[in-house]
C-alpha cells in the first residue's frame, strides 16, 4: 500500500502543515470570521504569501524541468476552466460552510489533533456531502 | 525554544511554510498538494452504495494523501496541545465586538464554545453550524473540485484559471454567510 520511506516522508510533510495551521491560528473560527469581515491582514497575509512562494516554486520546478526523489519528471495536470458552473456553485457552497464551520478541511484535521473532538461532527458531516456529491454528480451541471 | 513553539507565529513566517508545502508534495513524489481529496479517499474506501465516482483504487492513488492527513492530526496534537499558545488570539476589535452583539462570549479557545461543544448538538444552531457546515464543506470542496488547499494554494500556485474562479465562488459563499445569514443563525 505504501513502503516505510513514503509513510515517513508524507507524514513529516503533513506534520509541518498540521502544526502550522495551529501556530498561526489558521485553524480558529476566530480568524476566519475576521477574515470574511475584513478586520485583519492576517489570513491574507497567510494565504498571499503562501501562494507567492508556490507560484515561485512551480514555475521553478515547470521551467527546469525537475525531477522528483523517484526520479520522474514532475508533471501537473491542468483544471479544466470551462466548467464555470461547478467552480463557481461548488465553490460558493464550499465558502458558506467554510465561514459557517470556521475550518476548511485541513484545520478541522489538525483541531481534531489538537483534542477538540467534537469536530469529528463535522468531519462526519463532510463524509457525507462528499458522498452525496458523488451520489448526485452525473445529475449536477458542470 | 520552547516560547518559540508556543508563541503564535506571524503571518509572514507561516504564509511561507504554507507555501512550501506545494513544492514538498511535488518533489517528494510528484504529488499535488489537496487535503479535501481525503474525504473522497475515505468515501471509497468504504464505498457505501457503489457510487461510480468512488470506484477507483483509493490505495493507489490515495495513500500517500491519507498518510499526509495522519500527520495533520498529528501536527494539530502537537501544535494545539503539547505546544498550545496559553493566550487567547489576538483578534481584532471590532471582530470581536461583533461577535459580542451574535452572542458570542468565550474567546479564550480556537473555537467558541457557545458553538464547539458536545452538548450544544441538541441545539439548533449547534446543528447548523457543526453538521450543516460539515456537509457544505465536503459537497463544496467535491463539486468545485478542491478546497483551500488544491484550488486557493495549489492551484492559483499553478496559474490556474479553474482555482481562481472557484476562489471567487468560496469568497462569494464566505462573505454572504458572514454578513447576511450567520446574523440570522446566532
Amino acid at each position: 500500500m505504501i513502503s516505510a520511506k513514503d509513510f515517513l516522508k508524507y507524514l513529516s510533510a503533513g506534520t509541518l502543515f498540521g502544526f502550522v495551521l495551529m501556530k498561526s491560528e489558521v485553524v480558529s473560527w476566530f480568524r476566519i470570521q475576521e477574515m470574511f469581515r475584513f478586520d485583519s491582514f492576517h489570513m491574507y497575509g497567510i494565504i498571499g504569501l503562501a501562494i507567492f512562494v508556490g507560484l515561485i516554486s512551480v514555475q521553478i520546478i515547470k521551467r527546469k524541468n525537475v525531477k522528483d526523489l523517484e526520479g520522474n519528471i514532475i508533471t501537473i495536470p491542468p483544471k479544466d476552466p470551462k466548467q464555470v458552473t461547478r467552480y463557481i456553485v461548488g465553490g460558493s457552497m464550499f465558502g458558506l460552510g467554510w465561514a459557517l464551520l470556521g475550518a476548511c478541511p485541513g484545520p478541522m484535521f489538525a483541531l481534531l489533533g489538537s483534542g477538540i473532538t467534537i469536530i469529528i461532527v463535522p468531519i462526519l458531516a463532510a463524509l457525507a456531502g462528499t458522498w452525496t456529491y458523488g451520489a448526485l454528480r452525473t445529475k449536477l451541471p458542470h | 525554544m520552547f516560547d518559540l513553539l508556543t508563541q503564535p507565529w506571524p503571518w509572514y513566517i507561516a504564509g511561507p511554510i504554507v507555501g512550501l508545502t506545494v513544492p514538498m508534495l511535488l518533489i517528494m513524489g510528484g504529488k499535488m498538494f489537496g487535503i479535501s481529496e481525503n474525504l473522497r479517499h475515505a468515501c471509497a474506501a468504504c464505498n457505501i452504495g457503489n457510487v461510480e465516482f468512488f470506484n477507483y483504487d483509493w490505495k493507489k492513488n490515495g495513500a500517500w494523501n491519507l498518510t499526509f492527513l495522519i500527520g495533520v492530526v498529528f501536527g494539530g496534537f502537537l501544535g494545539g496541545y503539547i505546544f498550545a499558545n496559553p493566550e487567547p488570539i489576538q483578534l481584532a476589535a471590532s471582530t470581536i465586538n461583533d461577535l459580542r452583539e451574535l452572542g458570542i462570549t468565550d474567546f479564550t479557545g480556537f473555537v467558541p464554545a457557545e458553538l464547539f461543544t458536545w452538548e450544544v448538538l441538541g441545539s439548533g444552531t449547534g446543528l447548523i453550524v457543526l453538521v450543516l457546515g460539515g456537509f457544505l464543506v465536503g459537497f463544496g470542496a467535491r463539486y468545485a473540485g478542491g478546497c483551500t488547499s488544491g484550488h486557493a494554494i495549489s492551484g492559483l500556485s499553478d496559474l490556474q484559471l479553474a482555482s481562481l474562479i472557484a476562489v471567487i465562488g468560496f469568497f462569494i459563499g464566505g462573505l454572504l454567510m458572514t454578513w447576511f445569514i450567520y446574523p440570522i443563525i446566532l
